[in-house]
C-alpha cells in the first residue's frame, strides 16, 4: 500500500471521531506548549542576564584590592588599600593586550547641588577610559579627558537620572554642580542604561576624574579596584597572568605568600549567572516534558481503545489482503498524525503563551528555533513510541478471530 | 513449489488433498474440525457447502480462503501450493485471487460504498492512481447495479444493498474465486434471491463461486452441493435442476423498491 493512501486513511479515521481526536491531541498540545513556553521563559531570562552583564562592558577584568584583617576576621576584598596609584600607572604602561584601564574611587551617598535642586548619588572617580570600558555612551557633550585626569580638573559627566533630576529637560552642559561644596563643570551626559540585574539604577551616578575624587572626596591614595578591558576574549587568560605577575612583583610578594589582590573575570560571572538560568530552563523544560510524556500515554491509551474498537475492521482489511505491515503502518501513522498535529498546534500555542507572558508580566522570553524543532521532533517520536505497541497489537491479530469479534 | 499432480485438469481452481485441521487449545482434547477432506473445484463452478453447525464447513472455508492454515494435507489454489506460504504471501493470495463475501457484510462504517470497494485495491501490489482506484471501484459497483449509490455510507443502504457493495468489493481485484460465507444469512427471502441472482449472473460469466449456507432452498440455486458432517464430506453431488433466481424474482408478486433501482 502506498503512503498517500495510508495517510488519507489515517486522516479519515481520525476525522470520524473528532472529539476523541481533539482530546487526545490536547495532551500533546499542552505538553508541547508547556515545553515551548517554559523553555522560552528560561532562555529569555538567560539572555537577559547575559545582556545585562554585557552592559557592564565586554572582556572586563576587575582587580580588587586586598582584604583587611581585623584579628582573625577576613574583611572582604577591596577593604585593604593595596592598589596604589603607582600600581595603576604600571598597569597602564607595562601590560599589553588591554584596550582601557580605569581605577575606581567611589563615594556613595554624596549630595550634589545645583541651584535650588539637590540629590544624593554615587560619585565615581575614574579615568577617561571608564566610559568605553563600561560600555557607556555619551548622550550629550564630551567625555573626561586625559588632561582632566592629570590636572584633577573639576569636571563631571552626569548619569541620566542625575541629569534629569537636577536639570529637568534643560541641557546641563556647561552648568556648574556642587559636589561637597566644590564646583564642577558638567561636560557630558551619559545615555541611560536602566536598572542592572539587582534592580539598582545604573544611571544614578556622576563621573569625575579619579584624581579629583581622591583629593576632594575620599582623601586616600589607594583604589578599591582597577578595571581593565582586554582587547580580545581569547587574551583574557594571558592578561590576567600579566596583571598577577606585575602586581605580585610590585607588592614584593614571596612565592609562598598569597595574593593581596584579587582579579575578577567577568566571563566567570557571566558563566555563573547564565548557568543558573540554564538550570532553571532545564528544570522548567523537564517539568513540561513530563506533561508531554503524559500526553504520549494518552495517545497510547486511545490507540489501544481504537484497536479494540476496530478489531472487525482490521479483520476485514486482512481478509481483503492487508499484510500485518499495512495494519501496523496504518495505526502508527494515526498515532503520529495525532502527536505531530498536537505538536504543531502546541508550538503555535506555546509561542503565543511565551508572547503573552512577556506582554503581561514584562518577562523576557525567547522562543528559539531549536526548542521548536526539538519539541516537534520529540512529539513525533512520542507518536511513534507510544503508537507502536497498539499498532503491533493490531497487526498481530488473527484475521479469523478479528472477523468474528463482536 | 510442488506442482499439481498431472492427473488434475489445468482448469482446476481448488484442489484439496487430505486436508486436515486440528485445534489444540491448552490441555483440552484436540478438536478435529476437518478430517482428510479431498476435493477439487473447477473453473466456472458454483458450489454450495452445507452442513450443520460444527460440521467443519466454516473451518474448511477459512482454509480455502487462506485465512487459516491446514494442520495437514495439501491445498493448491489456481495451481499454486498454498500450504507452504508465509503470512505475507497469504495476504497477497487473498488480495489477488480471492474475493470474500460475509454474512454480516463487514463493510467499513462511515465510509462510502465506493471507498469500501476501493479497499482491496489499496492493498494490491501495484500502486494505482486515485483516478484508477475510483474508476475500477465504480466499475465493480456497476456490476452489482449500485453505481448510483457510490457515495452512500453503509448506514444509508439496505441490507441487500450493503451485501451488493460487499460483492463489488470482492470482485474489484478480479479474483479467481469468490468465497461467500452465509451471504444470505442476514437477509430476507426476496433480498436473498437478489443476491443469488447476482451470483448466478457472475457464474454465468465464468466466475467460480464457493458458498457456505445452511439454507437448503438457497443451495438449490447453486450447481453443486457438498454436504459435510463431523469434518468429513458426506455428500458431493451436482444439483439436478438448479433454480433460476431471476425467474423466481419475476414470479415474486410483491412489488419491491429495489427492483426499480436495479432496473434503472
Amino acid at each position: 500500500m502506498n503512503f498517500s493512501a495510508t495517510w488519507r486513511m489515517a486522516l479519515r479515521a481520525l476525522r470520524r471521531n473528532m472529539m476523541r481526536t481533539g482530546l487526545t491531541m490536547l495532551g500533546i498540545i499542552i505538553g508541547v506548549a508547556a515545553v515551548i513556553a517554559m523553555v522560552a521563559i528560561g532562555a529569555g531570562a538567560k539572555a537577559q542576564v547575559a545582556a545585562s552583564i554585557e552592559q557592564m562592558g565586554q572582556n572586563i577584568l576587575t582587580i580588587l584590592s586586598g582584604a583587611a584583617r581585623s584579628g582573625r576576621v577576613h574583611m572582604g576584598w577591596g577593604s585593604a588599600p593595596t592598589l596604589t596609584k603607582q600600581d595603576y600607572a604600571a598597569i597602564r604602561q607595562e601590560v599589553y593586550g588591554i584596550s582601557g584601564v580605569t581605577p575606581e574611587v567611589r563615594g556613595g551617598g554624596i549630595q550634589v547641588l545645583c541651584g535650588n535642586q539637590n540629590l544624593n548619588t554615587t560619585i565615581y572617580g575614574v579615568s577617561e577610559d571608564y566610559v568605553s570600558v563600561r560600555a557607556w555612551r555619551l548622550a550629550d557633550g564630551g567625555n573626561l579627558t586625559d588632561a582632566d585626569v592629570r590636572q584633577a580638573a573639576k569636571v563631571a559627566v552626569l548619569g541620566h537620572t542625575v541629569a534629569t533630576n537636577l536639570f529637568g529637560g534643560g541641557s546641563p552642559l556647561g552648568q556648574i554642580v556642587r559636589i561637597q561644596n566644590a564646583p564642577y563643570e558638567v561636560v557630558g551626559v551619559l545615555h541611560p542604561k536602566g536598572a542592572n540585574m539587582m534592580g539598582a539604577d545604573q544611571d544614578d551616578m556622576v563621573l569625575i576624574p579619579w584624581t579629583s575624587a581622591m583629593i576632594r572626596l575620599t582623601g586616600g591614595t589607594a583604589f578599591r579596584s582597577i578595571t581593565v578591558q582586554v582587547q580580545h576574549a581569547d587574551m583574557i587568560e594571558e592578561v590576567m597572568a600579566q596583571l598577577s605577575a606585575l602586581l605580585r612583583q610590585r607588592h614584593r610578594l614571596r612565592e609562598d605568600q598569597e595574593n593581596d589582590f584579587r582579579i575578577h573575570n567577568q566571563q566567570d560571572m557571566m558563566e555563573m549567572a547564565t548557568s543558573t538560568a540554564q538550570t532553571m530552563t532545564i528544570l522548567l523544560g523537564a517539568i513540561a516534558g513530563v506533561s508531554l510524556l503524559v500526553g504520549g500515554i494518552g495517545i497510547m491509551n486511545i490507540m489501544l481503545v481504537s484497536v479494540t474498537e476496530r478489531t472487525r475492521e482490521i479483520g476485514v482489511r486482512m481478509a481483503v489482503g492487508a499484510r500485518g505491515r499495512d495494519i501496523l503502518l496504518q495505526f502508527l501513522v494515526e498515532a503520529v498524525v495525532l502527536s505531530v498535529g498536537g505538536g504543531f498546534i502546541g508550538v503555535v500555542l506555546g509561542y503565543a503563551m511565551a508572547k503573552g507572558v512577556s506582554l503581561k508580566f514584562g518577562w523576557a522570553t525567547l522562543v528559539s528555533p531549536e526548542s521548536v524543532a526539538l519539541a516537534f521532533l520529540f512529539s513525533a517520536a512520542i507518536g511513534v513510541f507510544f503508537g507502536f505497541y497498539p499498532a503491533r497489537k493490531a497487526a498481530g491479530l488473527d484475521p479469523i478471530e478479528a472477523l468474528r469479534y463482536e | 513449489m510442488p506442482a499439481a499432480p498431472p492427473a488434475i485438469p489445468h482448469d482446476t481452481v481448488i484442489r484439496l488433498e487430505n486436508l486436515d485441521k486440528v485445534y489444540q487449545s491448552g490441555e483440552e482434547v484436540a478438536v478435529h474440525a476437518v478430517r482428510t477432506v479431498s476435493l477439487s473445484i473447477r473453473k466456472g463452478e458454483f458450489v454450495a457447502i452445507m452442513g450443520a453447525s460444527g460440521s467443519g464447513k466454516s473451518t474448511l472455508m477459512n482454509m480455502i480462503g487462506c485465512l487459516d492454515r491446514p494442520s495437514g494435507g495439501q491445498y493448491w489454489l489456481d495451481g499454486e501450493s498454498v500450504g507452504s506460504l508465509n503470512k505475507n504471501e497469504l495476504s497477497r493470495v487473498r488480495n489477488q485471487r480471492l474475493g470474500f463475501v460475509f454474512q454480516g457484510f463487514n463493510l467499513l462504517s462511515r465510509t462510502s460504498a465506493l471507498e469500501n470497494v476501493e479497499l482491496p485495491l489499496l492493498y494490491s501490489t501495484h500502486t494505482l492512481s486515485r483516478k484508477q482506484l475510483h474508476d475500477q471501484a465504480l466499475q465493480a459497483l456497476e456490476r452489482v447495479g449500485l453505481s448510483a449509490r457510490a457515495g452512500h455510507h453503509p448506514s444509508q443502504l439496505s441490507g441487500g444493498q450493503q451485501q451488493r457493495v460487499a460483492i463489488a468489493r470482492a470482485l474489484v481485484n478480479h479474483p479467481a474465486l469468490l468465497l461467500a460465507d452465509e451471504p444470505t444469512g442476514n437477509l430476507d427471502t426476496h433480498t436473498s434471491l437478489e443476491i443469488m441472482q447476482i451470483f448466478q449472473e457472475l457464474n454465468r460469466k465464468g466466475m467460480t463461486i464457493l458458498m457456505v449456507t445452511h439454507e437448503p432452498d438457497i443451495a438449490q440455486y447453486c450447481r453443486r452441493q457438498i454436504v459435510m458432517r463431523d469434518g468429513r464430506i458426506l455428500r458431493d453431488e451436482p444439483v439436478a435442476a438448479p433454480l433460476d433466481a431471476a425467474e423466481a424474482l419475476r414470479r415474486w408478486s410483491r412489488p419491491h423498491e429495489e427492483d426499480a433501482e436495479a432496473g434503472a
